[in-house]
């Protein structure tokens, strides 16, 4: 009687950890439905146009006749608005990141601290909206160009949306640097200055590196920024001024047009495996270093 | 004892925010000695000696009283460059507490913030202060190996050997024995020994035994204030207070 | 005392070369104030773009703000009236979305900060978490088209929307939730589990009430987030003007962000239409922000008052 209530108790406790368990797969499963909806959907174009003259052809023209499905001009577009953007917000993410962590008063950083989370939670459209309002006139008549929707204009605002990303993750990265490092350094007569660039920073330097990775990770597959303000052009840009189309974009403006399941339509959802792919490349690199970072410590550096 | 001081603090008292953490200590380091300060946990100690190369500064709500003159400046003068007050005073803390860069990195870490840039210059100087923290023999031929792979006692060493490189006059010593074992412990000891003919060492620790041993005067603290501060084999043997006989044969609290 | 070297007492005090640079404080101090100043300067150039946004914004678009312009419907297509249709259909899709991913999220993060011991099984699904959380907007946009719209038949509407969403919000969700509890003291858990009591009874009597406060603030981040969205729900549920309210899930509705694209890209009265776009733009941003800030306060008021 009393064992057979243990039994059963036992038993319980097994089936509710299991359920849990089940849930906690549930993250696992969704990113397998990703993976299996974007092939079933994209795969297809391939009978149309092969792998290689897909991702390296220089011409999209999806609704000529007869159409060309290359995506390379789009994936140009993609590396190129992220490095410029990466440009900005690295620098200002870490920076400000060392000044929250380790320069300002207690008064600043009750203050910027949800500076950057107000940022990190602004709407990409309304974004995208104050580039196309005030960021391309201001460009177009400064620099006297055909158009201000380009990559300057694209680099500006994805670099803000960059920026939380990058600032929050290199600040726990630094926050987190043991105290016994910095007493050593400024018990050695070492500045401020000297202590952060050579013993803080080397030291938080994996949480750094996965921060400007996740960082990148979300400029490269931001939308509605590059839909509205990069111009569209599909061709390989020659200076930081000409339109761009990167992948997101193409996606988002000719879904709308592309007639269900034509060949347009699954060339679009090819393109969402190639930028589902390169995000998810980013991501693994960025939990690979925080990884190897906790495992070890921070005795490698 | 006026004329050897290299260290006077005056009427110093210490708050951390509401708390006073020192009373009225005054109280002179003698040159090319050693001084023990003692005392229950939470009594001072480490906070008068973090006073003596303004480590506190680093803690935010800290607020100090009085003078501390070192070589007779006050190094709590607003023109007083905390930088160059911890070149000249170092420390070694509780911890060892190496940076996670190789053996060689650690020991030039300081001289080449001065400017000391030459290759050879340098690993003289490495060398010279390993040789001084008896740690040479141990690491001669992995100086460029990490210095976390050390163990606790030689990174101790490698410490005190960082906190030489440096040339500094006073060596502020933390309970630099607490986290090792005894055979570490003697080690350091000993090394303590031969430095205090180059050095004035003012060494924080919470064990009666180690400050008989190797020092030669002995401040004894409770509750934030200096009870007595005398020679150490006078203190341990014939103390002048009744709190510090007390203390020292165990019969506290 | 064998191993102590003898060192002359010229070296020990003074060698030439510390003498000499003694003199470069000021060259160090020069960079010092180089580098606050740079870092500073970074940390402003932040809060000045904030701020100018938000004040730009909402110079521009307060004047179109107006009772009438929160509660009538577009017009005169959709050159007057209203917004309010947009506002309603934003309302269904964050509270569709977080239906859905608040149990998915809290019951995934009880597994992994209650149950789960480190292990491959756990490594993968937080490196699932992960990717997961790092997915591109417009992805989930597809594979909501893919899989709900197209696949399960239900058309563009709330539901496909909400769905997407929702998927969209849970690794926000389950980071949220596994710090907050994480952050219910272990003591808590020993004291219940020393008591006899069982494992699942601890976690729902002490350790998911001590952590709600935090779990909610997390959830109410990840309302902000999914009310901003606009890529996924563009193939999965936006519409660019509904002549009725919707009036089941399976209505296709009007959405903010969704509405301030439109407007602003697409149609002939661009010029025309820029302070509903405007007004759409301070409503939404009031919306997000408001809803953020919300949750900020919350959480400092929270960390305040916490005794442990």
């Amino acid at each position: 009687m009393y064992l057979s209530s243990v039994m059963s108790r036992q038993l319980k406790e097994i089936v509710i950890k299991n359920i849990f368990f089940l849930f906690a797969l549930v993250s696992i499963f969704i990113l397998g439905l990703i993976i299996v909806f974007l092939f079933r959907e994209g795969v297809p174009i391939f009978k149309v146009v092969s792998v290689k003259d897909f991702i390296f052809g220089n011409e999209w023209y999806p609704t000529y006749d007869p159409p060309d499905f290359g995506i390379w001009p789009l994936i140009v577009g993609s590396i190129i608005v992220t490095l410029f953007a990466s440009l900005i917000a690295v620098p200002l993410g870490i920076l400000s990141a060392i000044y929250i962590s380790e320069i300002a008063p207690p008064l600043m950083k009750e203050i910027l601290k949800p500076v950057i989370e107000l940022l990190a939670g602004l709407p990409s459209v309304v974004l995208g909206f104050f580039g196309m309002v005030v960021i391309a006139p201001f460009l177009q008549e400064t620099f006297d160009l055909p158009t201000g929707l380009n990559i300057v204009n694209v680099s500006i605002l994805l670099a803000i949306m960059a920026v939380p990303t990058i600032s929050s993750i290199s600040e726990d990265a630094l926050y987190s640097v043991p105290r016994e490092f910095k007493e050593a350094s400024y018990a050695l007569g070492a500045t401020k200055f000297e202590t952060i660039v050579k013993v803080i920073v080397p030291a938080a330097l994996s949480g750094i590196s996965t921060a400007v990775m996740l960082g990148m990770a979300r400029a490269i597959g931001e939308t509605m920024v590059v839909l509205m303000v990069a111009g569209g052009a599909a061709a390989i840009p020659e200076s930081i001024f000409d339109s761009v189309r990167p992948m997101p974009a193409s996606i988002a403006a000719e879904m709308g047009e592309a007639p269900f399941r034509s060949d347009h339509y699954h060339a679009l959802f090819a393109i969402g495996v190639v930028l589902f792919f390169m995000t998810l490349f980013f991501n693994l690199i960025a939990d690979y270093i925080s990884t190897k970072f906790k495992e070890v410590g921070t005795a490698t550096l | 004892m006026q004329d050897d001081s290299i260290i006077k603090v005056k009427n110093v008292n210490f708050h951390y925010g509401d708390f006073k953490a020192l009373t009225d200590i005054n109280m002179d380091f003698e040159k090319s000695r050693v001084t023990a300060l003692i005392g229950p946990s939470g009594c001072g100690k480490s906070t008068l000696l973090r006073l003596l190369n303004r480590m506190n500064d680093l803690i935010d709500g800290t607020r100090v009283e009085g003078e501390v003159l070192f070589e007779d400046k006050n190094i709590y003068d607003s023109n007083v460059d905390p930088v160059e007050i911890r070149r000249r005073i170092g420390m070694v803390f509780q911890k060892p507490n190496p940076f996670p860069k190789s053996i060689f990195n650690n020991i030039i870490y300081g001289p080449r913030l001065l400017g000391v840039t030459g290759k050879g210059d340098l690993r003289d100087l490495a060398e010279q202060s390993l040789r001084q923290a008896v740690l040479w023999d141990e690491v001669k031929d992995i100086l460029g190996q990490s210095a976390m792979m050390l163990s606790g006692g030689q990174q101790q060493r490698l410490c005190i050997a960082r906190a030489l490189a440096m040339k500094p006059d006073v060596l502020l010593m933390d309970e630099p024995t607490s986290a090792l074992d005894p055979i570490s412990t003697a080690k350091i000891e000993e090394l303590i020994e031969g430095l205090k003919k180059h050095y004035t060492i003012i060494i924080v620790t919470h064990n009666m035994q180690q400050a008989a041993r190797i020092s030669d005067y002995t401040g004894f603290f409770y509750l934030g204030k200096l009870i007595e501060y005398n020679l150490t084999e006078k203190l341990f043997t014939t103390p002048d207070v009744k709190q510090t006989e007390d203390y020292i044969t165990g019969r506290f609290g | 005392m064998s191993t102590i070297q003898m060192i002359s007492e010229e070296e020990v005090i003074r060698s030439p070369s510390h003498r000499k640079a003694i003199s470069n404080m000021k060259w160090r101090y020069l960079k010092q104030n180089l580098f606050l100043g740079v870092v500073r300067l970074s940390a402003l150039i932040i809060a000045v773009s904030l701020g100018g946004f938000l004040f730009y914004i909402f110079v521009n678009g307060i004047g179109a703000i107006s009772w009438d312009f929160l509660t009538l419907p577009p017009r005169d297509s959709m050159t007057k009236g209203g917004i309010m249709p947009a506002i309603l259909g934003t309302f269904y899709l964050t509270t569709g979305a977080i239906i859905i991913a608040l149990p998915l999220g809290v019951l995934s993060a009880v597994y992994l900060s209650e149950y789960a011991k480190q292990g491959p099984v756990v490594r993968i699904i937080r490196i699932g978490v992960n990717c997961l959380a790092g997915v591109p907007s417009i992805v989930f946009g597809l594979f909501g088209l893919g899989l709900f719209v197209v696949f399960l038949q239900f058309g563009s509407c709330i539901l496909s929307g909400a769905l997407t969403l929702g998927f969209l919000i849970l690794p926000t969700i389950i980071g949220a939730s596994e710090e907050a509890l994480k952050a219910v003291p272990q003591t808590f858990r020993e004291a219940s589990l020393a008591l006899g009591v069982s494992r699942w009874q601890t976690i729902f009597r002490i350790v998911l009430p001590n952590a709600l406060p935090g779990i909610l603030t997390g959830s109410i981040l990840g309302v902000g987030r999914a009310a901003g969205e606009t890529a996924p729900i563009m193939f999965t549920a936006a519409a660019f003007f509904t002549a009725k309210l919707p009036a089941s899930i399976f209505d296709e509705v009007m959405a903010l962000p969704y509405h301030i694209y439109v407007l602003a890209t697409a149609g002939t009265h661009i010029e025309q239409t820029r302070p509903i776009q405007y007004g759409t733009a301070l409503v939404l941003i009031a919306l997000v922000l408001g809803i953020d800030l919300i949750a900020i306060i919350i959480r400092s008021y929270m960390r305040k008052k916490k005794g442990w």
